[in-house]
């Protein structure tokens, strides 16, 4: 299942919980459930309901116009590479944070958590800053889908690092000493022993990675400078709302809805395979 | 393990955790929105996205009146279209100030404002202005009119009529000097299809629009007079010109049914010649004759800022708004909707 | 030679990306110096935005805390049908636009919605008013507190409070006194975690807020609407409030990498 936060290295747990509903906590699921109803599923539930509020037709004519095909081919196009991108470098990154000692790591520890914890409007007025038109560097992204991929690594940058940092931390070196004592080279040592061991993390990471990609708004809504070039599905869909075209901006968003389940179903299965190979 | 210390540490948990709960409901209390918005002396203002700077310094003058002595506002800004759909779907308005009647005329048909909010002289219209051609300091693209944007390589800034009354002021702009004098409709889609053809942004306000144009993308931005002056009066580098065929845009202003007796008193001063020579000075056109501008910061020359416009249509001479926003701006079947595809 | 290779890459990938943009916005809101910051630190608008965030936030916190930990003991002490589709369900604001859930707030609490004539016949107003607001930052935090509790009640196990069971304590006892002090760490964490999140919610807000400055404007909705204000005085403005919500994140980022091994280690 897709964790919010990186799975914790893998212990053995203490005694499983095999508790069965007592009065109490029966009323505490009820108030649970009911919550989660309110909060969770009427909305979403409504927003399916109401994309096929005039027929699936009409919900298909909504999500397959020109400007609806191009957002979404952005949105999750640019979703997918900023993932793979991710997946590489946050790997990386978390290697040198974990395997290396340099003065001032502690600091690049710090900046990493930055987009995470960083309002999705300053990250927009952040990027601009850069690479808008009073850049100090003269790069001026305003506009391009550059400045949107952009847009959607800086938000993403820690779901894998800090997937992968908690397993790299947890190996045991003895199997990698092992191998290096039998002449595997550092290469051979990374592909057949640390790979495998991290690639649930990685999966993991890349899905949340890919969420929140999918439905980025407040970094991406400046820089994208209101072209159709660059627009993304949520400022499609915000458009949609705002020009009271309801029901096209609900099947735009059942849509995404079900691409997200799609890819993090999948990517969670990967997972399961790659972790029961470990 | 210290347990006393154990057991202060979490004693000042929940103590700050019970103490940042009340100050949060304390606060929440006293700056409810009910509590602001039932005192007779706010007012909530709806406006459209260009006018708050105007509309900030005719509040700011009512309250020093004696009509409007103590006199608050809580104003929301944003596109016209949307901001009609938003107190419709209940956002608190007492006043709303949009950018055209049908937005207002939408409010009254959902029953939040009095039918006959139009009823007066003026038709409920309090300021006027013009659509005009904004360009780069320079003038760059040596851009003198109508025909000079719908060169290729001229890409235009507008807004997008879905959510932005702009928009439809400047579409309508686009099509009416197309007409001509011979009401040549052929020539008019024609120039149209030519003008969305080169539109490179549709924002969702003549704010945003204005925005994007600023920070760098297209050559030409479509908007109001005030608009290109109060961006230039702030310094801007833009430059702009009036066209010799252009639309008169006429932005009303209504008050609810639930409104307090100060949101009229507010209305009849943005009608007088003191609220009137406000609006003048922010770049709008006054609808009071007896109102002059003298010296209007922004304008292309400040001691006589709204030059005569040679042929200016308005709303009436194309029939009427419904009969325009059916033939151009229906979602499905009007000539915008058509032309975009 | 390998190493120095690719600690060049993760340090350069790093700093470009997150810390160079960081600096040129502290950059570009001093610009001008101290004065303007200050002045606009002192606009009441911002003021009145700060105060509105900061109480959406820790109500939003409160909220997600208060049911994150009661769902999770549910979920790792109990076995109930529907568990899956539980956890399932708090997973899900992860993986939604926060613009389609400020319009599914709308769908269901808006004057036209599922529940829009009920609220209004009571005089309720939930959207384009501050209860819009929390309800659309308690969702887009919900998994925080949640996933973060759950590891370590599972690892901690049920012995303590079997045991506990065993000698006569409730369980009220039982969860103030053995639960609670074991997820401490690991509930600070997400508290802390939702908090720079609700604080700094945009996307879902801006569907569902009038943005009405003084009454429903976020800090964040200042940001905004600032930006798309003309000259100096507005850009001061939004520079600065972009600076103070950057300053609190660097805060809460510190507080968490303090937290980190802590956690790590219960």
């Amino acid at each position: 299942m897709m964790k919010t936060v990186p799975p914790p290295p893998r212990r053995k747990p203490r005694s499983v919980a095999s508790g069965r509903l007592t009065a109490a906590s029966g009323l505490g699921l009820g108030v649970a459930v009911l919550w989660l109803s309110l909060i969770v599923l009427l909305p979403i539930a409504a927003i399916v309901v109401t994309s096929f509020q005039n027929g699936p037709a009409s919900f298909w004519d909504s999500v397959t116009t020109p400007e609806a095909l191009a957002t979404l081919r952005l949105t999750v196009g640019g979703a997918a590479l900023v993932t793979v991108l991710n997946a590489i470098f946050g790997t990386l990154i978390a290697w040198v944070l974990v395997r290396d000692q340099f003065p001032g790591k502690r600091i690049i520890e710090v900046i990493i958590d930055i987009p995470f914890a960083l309002p999705t409007i300053v990250a927009g007025v952040v990027l601009i800053s850069l690479y808008g038109p009073h850049s100090p560097f003269g790069v001026d992204l305003v506009g391009t889908r550059e400045g949107v991929l952009l847009a959607l690594l800086f938000v993403t940058l820690p779901f894998v690092v800090r997937s992968v940092q908690p397993v790299l931390i947890d190996m045991e070196r003895d199997v990698e000493e092992a191998a290096a004592s039998l002449g595997a080279g550092g290469f051979t040592t990374f592909r057949r022993i640390i790979l495998p061991t991290i690639t649930p993390a990685i999966l993991a990471g890349a899905a949340l990675s890919f969420a929140r990609a999918l439905g980025e708004f407040g970094s991406v809504i400046l820089i994208s400078a209101n072209l159709p070039n660059t627009e993304v599905s949520s400022v499609y869909m915000l458009k949609l709302i705002e020009s009271d075209d309801t029901a096209g901006a609900t099947a735009v968003a059942t849509l995404l809805l079900i691409v997200a389940i799609v890819v993090l179903v999948l990517l969670d299965s990967l997972q399961r395979v790659a972790a029961r190979r470990d | 393990m210290n347990v006393l210390r154990q057991r202060r540490g979490r004693m000042a948990t929940v103590l700050t955790v019970v103490a940042a709960t009340a100050l949060g409901l304390s606060a929440c209390g006293s700056n409810g929105d009910s509590a602001a918005a039932a005192s007779s002396k706010n007012l909530n203002l709806v406006g459209f996205a260009v006018i708050k700077s105007a509309y900030d310094e005719l509040g700011t003058s009512f309250a020093k009146t004696d009509a409007g002595e103590g006199v608050t506002f809580k104003s929301s800004y944003g596109a016209s279209g949307a901001q009609s759909r938003a107190v419709i779907a209940g956002q608190k308005a007492d006043i709303v100030a949009l950018s055209l009647s049908p937005d207002v005329k939408n409010i009254a048909e959902a029953g939040k404002i009095d039918t006959n909010w139009d009823s007066g002289p003026n038709k409920g219209i309090v300021s006027d202005s013009v659509v005009v051609i904004a360009f780069r300091e320079g003038n760059p693209k040596q851009i003198k009119g109508w025909a000079d944007i719908i060169k290729p390589g001229v890409g235009i800034v507008t807004a997008d009529p879905g959510t932005s009354g702009s928009a439809k002021w400047n579409l309508l702009a686009a099509y009416s000097q197309a007409l001509g004098p011979t009401k040549d409709e052929a020539a008019a889609k024609t120039y149209l299809g030519s003008f969305i053809k080169n539109v490179v942004s549709w924002n969702d306000s003549g704010r945003t629009a204005t925005d994007t144009f600023v920070k760098g993308t297209g050559d030409v931005l479509i908007s109001y007079e005030n608009e290109a002056i109060a961006a230039r009066a702030a310094g801007v580098k833009l430059d702009y010109v009036v066209p010799d065929s252009t639309f008169l845009i006429e932005n009303p202003v209504a008050v609810t049914k639930t409104a307090p007796p100060a949101a009229t008193a507010f209305v009849k001063y943005v009608e007088s010649p003191d609220g009137q020579k406000i609006l003048a000075g922010k770049g709008f056109r006054p609808v009071d004759p007896s109102v002059t501008a003298t010296d209007v910061q922004g304008a292309n020359d400040p001691a006589n800022p709204f030059p005569k416009v040679a042929t200016l249509t308005t709303v009436a001479d194309l029939g009427g708004w419904s009969a325009v926003n059916d033939s151009l701006f229906d979602k499905e079947k009007g000539l915008v909707a058509e032309l975009r595809k | 030679m390998i190493r120095w290779i690719l600690r060049i890459i993760a340090v350069g990938y790093v700093l470009g990306l997150v810390a160079l943009p960081v600096a040129t916005v502290t950059r570009s809101t001093f610009a001008h110096g101290l004065q303007p910051v200050l002045d606009s630190l002192q606009n009441p608008d911002f003021i009145a935005a700060a105060k509105l965030s900061a109480i959406v936030a820790v109500l939003a916190v409160l909220i997600n805390t208060v049911f994150g930990v009661g769902m999770a003991v549910l979920l790792v002490r109990y076995r109930f049908p529907g568990r899956r589709l539980l956890n399932a369900l708090i997973d899900l604001p992860v993986a939604i636009s926060p613009i389609v859930i400020g319009i599914a707030l709308i769908l269901v609490y808006g004057q036209n919605g599922w529940f829009g004539g009920w609220l209004e016949s009571r005089g309720i107003q939930i959207i384009f008013a501050t209860p819009a607001i929390v309800m659309a930052t308690v969702i887009v935090a919900l998994p925080l507190v949640v996933r973060e509790v759950i590891p370590t009640l599972e690892e901690a196990g049920t012995d303590q409070d079997q045991a506990a069971q065993s000698l006569g304590a409730n369980s009220v006892q039982r969860f103030w006194r053995i639960t609670l002090p074991t997820i401490k760490w690991a509930l600070a964490y997400g508290v802390v975690l939702s908090l720079a999140r609700s604080l700094g919610e945009f996307g879902a807000v801006r569907v569902v807020s009038g943005s009405v400055p003084g009454v429903s404007q976020t800090l964040t909705l200042y940001v905004n609407d600032q930006y798309q204000e003309f000259g100096p005085v507005a850009e001061q403005a939004y520079m600065t409030a972009a600076f103070a919500l950057m300053l609190s994140a660097v805060v809460f980022i510190i507080v968490i990498a303090l937290l980190r091994p802590k956690e790590n280690q219960q």
